[in-house]
């Protein structure tokens, strides 16, 4: 078992934050970014090891346990039920939430393969429901909070590449956009992050791709996305001007193009 | 659905009285021992952890428990036996200090120790060990209670006197609430003759002078306690006021029977004519600054040169903090910190000196300072020496948390040194390290001891047991 949260104090306040996907990528940015910001946070993913070693690394840098590790499989939603619950105690509190976890199985052209978008629907979209629910439920009784969903450009539009992909961040936008619209006037902060392409796995060995951002950089950016209270942000800000372009490509050229 | 989830959406905020915490919790309000039994078994089945919590009234974490439950006693606040000719009551634990005088004054009776508040309840007051403006002459609260019933994590319903489950009685009183629950609280009244106090009110110039005279004064009256203006420096250092009151003898008053009445014994409703109550922290809010401070300081200075003696009734004597509801939003939205120093007699003078000086230099003085003298108790947890305590409310803002945060460490580390000590309701600060350095190793471990007996599962655990224990426990 690991050592508890380092308790706050009122000269020491913490904010505490539950991380869902954080062992790699952006996930591990922003763990770091929130924890040089001061912040308790619970650390939830898959992967073990990845896991083990990010936490580890924040706590000995910090001096002191602000980070602990928790293992969960978005595939068995059922957990959520007692995991939130725990979190919440070991934490001792919960002003933000992220969901961040997201996988891409990558679509061939002309590849139409159900088990992947399964997955991906699974994971990305059903994932982010199990969370955010009975997240949105604490946060409305307590009447605060923030609540923050990595979705993606992807979600913008229906593209010829990765149909699912674009489908479960599409479905997660507009679910975040929904959660904005009822827990806005509950006094909770909802704020969507799209970000264009990160330099993290899930864009390796694919080249010529656009305005690459780094995920301490996307993190950052996020971060103060955070604190201002904003709606939406692209990631870097570049994309938001690209996706309104994309946005407006009328469907009859879109349907010739082929990203 | 697990009760689990079902209580995370019952989540609401709650407060330390100082402000400046701010942890999310459920609440339950127990009807009677079956149904807080009922509440340890679903905490041990579902894994989270329960503090209790009375009127809310510890400066610090005491009554917090940041993503577990609370359990208040507002539904156990009855009076299960009052016998006017021995002065022996018999309460449930959330009856409140306010209720409980109302209830023995009349018959000629008072609470042998009270706080600052009447807001607090009983079994918050036996959990903390509270003392009062007489702690040198009476004790603590803990020493006016005859025997209490307790129900424990473990399932175990007992009894618990200075004779009987000792060791309990003298660890769950002053225990934080962490070895298990007063279900009913058996307490000795002071005889009382009249509903006033006869009070004496004059200055003193310096630390040096402020401390003779707590010396001086304590053995020779009920209640004695000095305000000092912690903003004053030089060779004003540490001047103040002295208040001795003193109980009336049988006969002075010749109409006792009135004066105890509950409706003799309202605080003012206003201030100074026509403030109303509810209002005066929006006016103090202003001067919630140092220049602000150090004006109402020196004013309230002044106006004590006057030496006078005067009758106060017994609730305006004692509950000075609920002359000004809501007194402590006035220090802003970043709440205020209390820090509250129990030093032997010896080393007082200079420490205090020090950390007054050291205060003021740095640009973060205190705003109030309390003196009162003290008397060592027999309990596990004790705050007490034989010496004097001084208490400090510093206004925190979001530029000075760090450089307090710094000069409280240090204090911590000066007070422990000279043998001095802290009271668990007050300092919100205190570390483990600091926590064992004054209680000692061998009181924590017969604390941890105990809890390992009473609540095997660790239960109970208030957010202060961990900031404080949680390292001791393996």
């Amino acid at each position: 078992m690991t050592a508890p949260f380092t308790q706050p104090t009122p000269l020491t306040p913490r904010e505490k934050a539950i991380l869902v996907g954080a062992s790699r990528g952006l996930g591990a940015a922003i763990a770091k970014q929130l924890a040089s910001e001061g912040y308790l946070i619970a650390l939830v993913s898959r992967s073990t090891e990845d896991l083990k070693s990010l936490s580890e690394g924040i706590n000995q840098t910090a001096g002191e346990v602000v980070t602990r590790e928790y293992f969960h499989d978005l595939k068995n939603s059922g957990e959520v039920e007692t995991l939130l619950p725990r979190l919440i105690s070991d934490l001792g509190g919960l002003d933000l939430f992220i969901f961040n976890s997201g996988i891409l199985n990558h679509t061939a052209l002309e590849e139409f393969n159900f088990a992947s978008d399964q997955e991906m629907i699974e994971v990305n979209l059903i994932g982010a429901l199990a969370w955010l629910n009975p997240v949105a439920k604490v946060f409305q009784s307590l009447g605060r909070g923030h609540i923050v969903g990595i979705s993606s450009v992807a979600g913008d539009r229906g593209r010829i590449l990765n149909p699912a992909y674009g489908a479960s961040k599409a479905g997660l936008s507009s679910i975040l956009e929904s959660y904005r619209n009822r827990l806005t006037r509950k006094g909770v902060h909802v704020l969507t992050v799209k970000p264009g392409f990160l330099d993290t796995d899930m864009t390796k060995g694919r080249t010529g791709l656009l305005f690459m951002t780094s995920p301490e950089d996307a993190a950052s950016q996020i971060s103060k996305a955070i604190r201002s209270g904003k709606q939406t942000v692209y990631i870097s800000p570049i994309w938001g001007l690209i996706m309104l372009v994309v946005r407006l490509i009328p469907s009859f050229i879109f349907r010739k193009l082929s990203f | 659905m697990s009760l689990a989830l079902t209580q995370t959406e019952l989540f609401q905020d709650f407060e330390n009285f100082g402000h400046s915490i701010n942890a999310p919790s459920t609440c339950f309000s127990p009807r009677n021992s079956e149904e807080l039994l009922e509440r340890f078994t679903e905490a041990e089945r579902h894994g989270f952890k329960i503090a209790f919590r009375g009127a809310g009234c510890s400066y610090n974490d005491a009554a917090l428990n940041g993503g577990g439950m609370l359990v208040n006693f507002e539904n156990m606040k009855e009076i299960l036996e009052w016998n006017p000719e021995s002065g022996i009551i018999t309460v449930q634990p959330g009856i409140s200090l306010s209720e409980l005088w109302q209830k023995v004054l009349p018959d000629g009776w008072w609470p042998p120790v009270v706080s600052g508040t009447m807001t607090t309840t009983l079994g918050g007051c036996l959990g903390m060990n509270i003392h009062g403006k007489n702690n040198f002459r009476l004790g603590t609260i803990g020493e006016h209670v005859l025997k209490f019933t307790a129900l424990l994590p473990n399932g175990a319903e007992l009894t618990c006197s200075p004779d009987l489950n000792s060791d309990l009685f003298y660890s769950m009183i002053g225990g934080l609430g962490m070895l298990g629950a007063f279900t009913s609280i058996t307490l000795k009244m002071k005889r009382v003759y009249s509903g006033f106090l006869r009070v004496s009110q004059y200055p003193v110039h310096n630390l040096a002078s402020h401390l003779e005279a707590i010396e001086r004064d304590a053995p020779l009256h009920d209640y004695t306690v000095g305000w000092l203006d912690a903003t004053a420096g030089g060779n004003s250092l540490g001047r103040g006021q002295i208040h001795v009151a003193d109980y009336l003898p049988a006969g002075e008053d010749s109409d006792p029977a009135t004066s105890m009445r509950v409706d003799r014994q309202t605080l003012p409703a206003t201030m100074f004519g026509f403030f109303p109550k509810s209002i005066i922290h929006y006016i103090m809010t202003p001067f919630m600054n140092n220049i602000g401070a150090r004006l109402v300081n020196s004013a309230k200075y002044v106006a004590s040169l006057r030496t006078s003696s005067y009758l106060q009734s017994h609730a305006a004597f004692h509950f000075l903090l609920d002359y000004v509801p809501n007194w402590e939003l006035a220090y802003g939205n970043q709440g205020l910190i209390q820090y509250q120093t129990f030093l032997p007699k010896a080393s007082a003078l200079d420490i205090w000196k020090e950390m007054l000086i050291t205060s003021q230099k740095r640009g973060i003085p205190s705003f109030l300072g309390v003196t009162k003298r003290h008397r060592p108790d027999q309990f596990l947890l004790s705050h007490a020496v034989d010496g004097y305590s001084l208490a400090f409310d510093f206004k925190i803002t979001r530029r000075n948390r760090s450089s307090l945060r710094t000069m409280l460490t240090e204090f911590d580390n000066i007070t422990t040194n000279a043998g001095g000590r802290f009271y668990l309701a007050k300092n919100s600060e205190t570390s483990s390290e600091t926590a064992l350095a004054y209680l000692g190793k061998p009181a924590i471990e017969k604390f941890i001891q105990l809890k390992n007996r009473t609540d095997p599962n660790f239960i109970l655990e208030s957010d202060l047991f961990q900031r404080i224990f949680g390292s001791f426990v393996k």
